[in-house]
């Protein structure tokens, strides 16, 4: 029997990631109480599937089973979530309100709206990057996307983000501030 | 560099990225460039600001829990008895056997096999194979740009011909080849330049006969890339980015 060998195998190796499982969760649904669901749901697919994984890098094997189950989750529950592309006319407009704005007095509270605002490819590899620390070979693991598309995809994020928090002003090829109309 | 392409190289660059020659390129290209200074700046204070607010959630402390008493009633996939099994098992295990095999062999079987596809332990040879290559005066036994010159130099030293061929015109010039030695065989190895870096080109007879397919990793800051075509099996090992060999992997393969 391999039971007890694939059960230690999976407390040695997959456990360990159930933060950075329920950290990419929480973010690609943006729902604690969602993310907890997924990525348990996704842990015991993982244990299922403990005996196919043959690699070294388990945190990038489980980020990979948890993303998918999110993103299954959400073909099912949330589809608008998928298809809206950034928009800045969508996505800029809390901001502006005047709730919104108290809230944003909080450095932590308007980051995390500003990341939320981010469309859900781009959010991933964001906190991928920055909260998980992978490398653009894990992200690229993660997601499927090639190395390239990583680095591209990242710049592309970091502008949006960048344009969400600072909506009024942005800068122009000479490093200037420019007004924008909001 | 025009501003255009150092765009997403900043973030490369930010990232720690960049293959040492293109970070290179991109301070001589920041020494004179204020708004990708600027730009740069704004990056690395977004980064500061984002891993300072606390934004990784930790899982809930009651996760764990849920999780162990739920796989403590599942079985792996590989603990179905078959004997004793009720049909709806019978029909979920099917189902899930047909899952397994769908995402093994599309999904997590073709990038994590990038770990076990080429043997750890042929990974590290080869490794230790490059490294050894670029000490003095062991990079190349036969040392020609030129392919009729580095070809007929293989004959007769092993019992198959390498398949050399010049990439010159594509930024990868040929600069020679030597025999080295993997898993206790004479295997050819072709040598080719990019920019100021080795590639070394492990090459050998394939042992079966499976489709093409291709992988590619990085270990200890080496990036390898491992394909095959023409009957042969390449691996491709060197400290230029994952891109650089890439390109010349498709040329191998054509």
């Amino acid at each position: 029997m391999l039971e007890p060998a694939d059960r230690q195998r999976f407390e040695r190796m997959v456990m360990p990631h159930q933060d950075a499982a329920f950290n990419l969760a929480r973010w690609l649904l943006r729902s604690r109480a969602d993310a907890e669901d997924v990525t348990q749901e996704a842990m015991v697919r993982a244990f299922r599937f403990i005996g196919s994984f043959h690699g070294v890098d388990a945190r990038a094997w489980l980020l990979q089973i948890v993303r998918n189950a999110c993103y299954t989750w959400l073909e099912k529950n949330r589809r608008t979530d998928l298809m809206t592309e950034f928009d800045e006319t969508i996505h800029l407009q809390p901001t502006q309100s005047p709730e919104a704005a108290a809230v944003a007095s909080n450095e932590r509270e308007r980051l995390m709206k500003a990341l939320e605002t981010l469309p859900a490819r781009s959010r991933e590899v964001l906190v991928l990057r920055e909260l998980e620390g992978c490398s653009y070979k894990e992200i690229a693991t993660i997601t499927s996307i090639p190395i390239g598309t990583v680095m591209s995809t990242l710049a592309r994020a970091r502008d949006g983000l960048k344009r969400v928090l600072s909506p009024s002003t942005t800068r122009d090829a000479s490093g200037k501030e420019v007004h924008r109309d909001v | 560099m025009t501003c255009e392409i150092s765009q997403a190289l900043l973030h490369g660059y930010l990232d720690g990225e960049l293959d040492p020659l293109r970070a290179e390129e991109f301070e001589r290209h920041l020494e004179s460039c204020s708004p990708c200074i600027a730009k740069l700046e704004e990056q690395e204070s977004l980064r500061a600001s984002l891993r300072g607010a606390k934004l990784y959630e930790r899982a809930p402390a009651g996760l764990a829990k849920k999780i162990q008493r739920e796989i403590a009633n599942t079985r792996s996939e590989s603990d179905y008895q078959w004997t004793w099994v009720p049909i709806f098992r019978w029909i979920a295990a099917s189902a899930a056997i047909v899952l397994v095999m769908v995402i093994t062999y599309f999904g997590v079987g073709r990038i994590f096999s990038g770990n076990s596809g080429v043997e750890q332990a042929a990974l590290t040879e080869v490794i230790d194979a490059h490294i050894r290559s670029l000490q003095p005066g062991h990079l190349t036994d036969v040392t020609s740009t030129d392919q009729h010159t580095v070809k007929p130099w293989f004959d007769g030293k092993l019992n198959y011909v390498p398949p050399v061929r010049d990439f010159a015109e594509n930024g990868f010039p040929l600069i020679g080849g030597r025999l080295d030695v993997l898993n206790g065989r004479s295997v050819a190895v072709l040598v080719y330049g990019r920019r100021k870096h080795f590639i070394n080109v492990f090459v050998w007879p394939e042992s079966s006969s499976e489709s093409a397919i291709a992988l590619t990793g990085a270990r200890n800051g080496y990036q390898w890339n491992y394909s095959r075509a023409h009957g042969m099996e390449f691996c491709a090992i060197s400290d230029v980015s994952a891109t650089d060999l890439h390109d010349l992997s498709e040329l191998l393969q054509e």
